[in-house]
């Protein structure tokens, strides 16, 4: 079934437009990868979709679960199990991170008619999850992100995924600043929570997260534009030939 | 406009006729206490508030303050204890656990709602009104000094009709472990009236104690709460000052501390503004020996269109001393906050370490925030820092909170409690802290409801 439909998404930041018409049709169960050079607006796609409001959609339709995604604000986006792993994540200062996850895990089950968890049942779900990401439970009580390492911040995103466990999950960049060992172990728990009915969307400009998450479909966005998707093997040709072949490709076949 | 100052003068006027009616009504009542040193003291400050009158905005302490809202109405000094229907239940909300209390209604001792029992029996406590009957010898001093200097019109008014309030004094090398409460109700009334309670504590050598002062409106009326606190630090004495302040948002509070420091004295003070129309606490401190510190912390809540002035003072004397401040305002809806911090380093105060923090959130376009550091540096081996920050809730935080499924509402209050949180987590006192989160958090839920700010659409 088909969990997201994107269809001729225009959109701009500061009146400049970034995305020129963008198709894609996730279903449910699908590990997408997006991949292009900085700068070709893999971000604002993702920002999009989270409802960023900094971004204006100026043409264009997403369905979400058969429903209009761009008409929701972005809380009701989360509790609809539309999950954004942030490029820069946020610090939050004053704001321990097992008390921010409370608040969002209990928003989510409220809009999902499921009662709020305890503080007993909370702390349990919390270490269970940490242990899957590989989390020390140190983490818990620290503010949000604030004085975390680039990697722990990633790592920490992918916490708040496993917590709220989304539908469809969009990580953008989680690769970047993750030495090879925080690579392989954050990938191994994006693996853990996959399932049947869940999706992910891997933005990266790297090929070598694929080898750890691998997708079903690799789109490559250049210019605000999907120039060509393919299965995991136009990963590898990319990292061989770089952009700069797409680039010329696409010339060519104008 | 001519015209409208000189009816505002003739309405302040026409004020300090009506302090005088009751003034010489009070004089009439006391009968014997009139012959007492402690009479001479009220009749020279009114004397000094009937000549200076109330201060206006013309006056540098007093320029984005004006006062004028309270020289319009007629308040009914309190000069008798009424318990007013006040029972237990009607301060559970506030009390907090663990505390000896020290209950007063109006500004006037309340015997029954009080529990000091368990101090240690060397600890002297009690109410002035009492100790001013029994006239036992010891207290005059006390009361002779603080009450010498009334420069300040507020602090006149309030010696002049100097009735009761707390009288604490700890003995030499006593360490009390409980926090001493002490709880002024103001309570419905008919009639605007003055509560103005007058405490004196003082921390003899080597001794350490945490105070509580609480200020609750049980009711929205309007009355006045003029209230006056000095405080005395011995050698090497430690004291934590607790103040939170909810007063109606009707009423009106002036709130005036004098803290005298000695040698290796510690003195921290954290004062929550949340209640009032129009507030303003003077912190006076005066390191006036060498090797103190001292901490002042402070946090505002402004809403509808309340006005919230927080004037501190730091003296530093003596050398070798530190001070440390950090004071922070949230202000919403048409709310105003002023912030002036003083901070004085006389000629042969060397090394002297002063750091200040002023920061505020507005929550809303049309809140103001006026801030003033004030430095008055005369010795030349000092280190003296200071910085103000004015801000708003950051939108790339709320848009954190809310891709996590928080509402906007819910986000917007976890930042600001988040902004709020380092001064709450100043203070030691537990139970006392979770009742400062509680309701700093209800009231920010408050605040939105009144609020008409513009959300955020998307
Ligand atoms: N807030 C912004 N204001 C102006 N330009 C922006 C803003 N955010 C992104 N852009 C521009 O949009 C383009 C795409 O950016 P982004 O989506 O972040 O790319 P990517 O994530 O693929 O590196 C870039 O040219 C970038 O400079
Ligand atoms: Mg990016």
């Amino acid at each position: 079934m088909s969990l997201l439909e994107i269809k001729k998404l225009h959109a701009a930041v500061n009146g400049k437009e970034i995305l020129h018409g963008i198709n894609l049709e996730v279903n449910e169960g699908e590990i997408h990868a997006i991949m292009g050079p900085n700068g070709s607006g893999k971000s604002t796609l993702a920002g999009v979709l989270a409802g960023r409001d900094i971004y204006s959609v100026t043409e264009g339709q997403v369905l979400y679960r058969g429903k209009d995604l761009l008409q929701m604000s972005p809380e009701e986006r989360a509790r609809e199990g539309l999950f954004l792993a942030f490029q820069y994540p946020l610090e939050i200062p004053g704001v321990n991170n097992s008390y921010f996850l409370k608040s969002a895990l209990n928003a989510v089950r409220k809009h999902n008619g499921l009662d709020e968890l305890d503080a007993m049942d909370f702390l349990h779900l919390l270490k269970q999850k940490t242990k899957i990401i590989g989390m020390d439970e140190s983490f818990l009580n620290r503010p949000v992100n604030e004085g975390f390492s680039g990697g722990e911040k990633k790592r920490n995103e992918i916490f708040h995924m496993a917590v709220l466990e989304p539908k469809l999950s969009v990580l953008d960049e989680t690769d970047s600043g993750l030495d090879i060992d925080a690579l392989k172990s954050v990938s191994e728990g994006v693996n853990r929570l996959r399932s049947k009915e869940n999706s992910t969307i891997v933005v990266t400009h790297y090929q070598r997260l694929l080898n750890y998450i691998v997708p079903d479909f690799v789109h490559v966005l250049v210019d605000g534009v999907i120039v060509k998707s393919g299965n995991k093997d136009l990963a590898l040709k990319l990292e061989e030939l770089g952009y700069d072949w797409v680039r010329e490709n696409v010339q060519q076949t104008v | 406009m001519f015209n409208k100052q000189y009816k505002n003068m003739q309405s302040a006027d026409k004020n300090i006729q009506w302090y005088k009616s009751r003034f010489e009504a009070f004089e009439q009542g006391l009968n014997g206490e009139k012959s007492k040193p402690v009479h001479a003291l009220r009749r020279n400050a009114f004397r000094i508030f009937s000549e200076n009158g109330f201060p206006t905005t013309r006056q540098e302490e007093w320029r984005f303050t004006n006062i004028s809202p309270i020289t319009k109405i007629e308040f009914q000094p309190v000069l008798n204890f009424e318990a007013n229907g006040i029972s237990k239940a009607d301060i559970k909300e506030y009390t907090v656990a663990g505390a000896a209390r020290a209950v007063f209604i109006n500004g006037m001792f309340s015997k029954e709602l009080s529990d000091t029992g368990m101090l240690p029996d060397n600890v002297i406590i009690g109410n002035i009104a009492n100790v001013l009957e029994e006239d036992t010898g010891t207290v005059q001093p006390y009361i002779d000094r603080m009450a010498s200097a009334p420069e300040n019109a507020f602090t006149a008014l309030n010696t002049a009709f100097l009735r009761d309030g707390v009288f604490m004094l700890v003995p030499k090398n006593t360490i009390i472990e409980r926090p001493v409460q002490l709880i002024f109700l103001a309570s419905d009334s008919k009639y605007a009236y003055a509560a103005q309670p007058r405490n004196i504590i003082t921390v003899e050598s080597d001794s350490r104690c945490k105070i509580i002062e609480t200020y609750i409106g049980l009711a929205g009326n309007t009355y006045l709460t003029n209230t006056v606190t000095e405080i005395l630090l011995h050698e090497n004495s430690h004291l934590e000052h607790n103040k939170l302040q909810v007063e109606s948002l009707n009423a009106f509070h002036i709130g005036t501390a004098r803290i005298i420091m000695h040698a290796r004295s510690n003195y921290t003070s954290n004062v929550f503004s949340l209640g009032g129309s129009l507030v303003r606490n003077n912190i006076d401190v005066v390191m006036d020996a060498e090797s103190s510190e001292c901490t002042l912390n402070g946090l505002t809540l402004g809403t509808g269109t309340q006005v919230i002035d927080n004037h501190t003072a730091v003296d530093h004397a003596k050398p070798n001393c530190s001070s440390r401040e950090l004071y922070k305002s949230i202000l919403g809806s048409e709310s105003r906050g002023v912030f002036n911090g003083k901070i004085i380093v006389r000629k042969n105060a060397q090394k002297t370490d002063a750091q200040q923090a002023n920061r505020t959130l507005l929550l809303s376009d049309n809140a103001v925030m006026n801030t003033k550091p004030q430095l008055e540096i005369f010795a030349d081996d000092v280190k003296c820092t200071h910085g103000a920050a004015i801000g708003q809730l950051d939108d790339e935080q709320i848009f954190y909170l809310r891709s996590r499924g928080i509402g906007l509402d819910a986000a917007r209050d976890i930042l600001t409690l988040a902004f709020a949180g380092d001064v709450i987590n100043k203070i030691t006192i537990e139970p006392l802290r979770f009742q400062v989160e509680k309701i700093v958090f209800n009231s920010l839920d408050n605040s939105k409801a009144r609020q008409k700010r513009k959300t955020v659409s998307v």
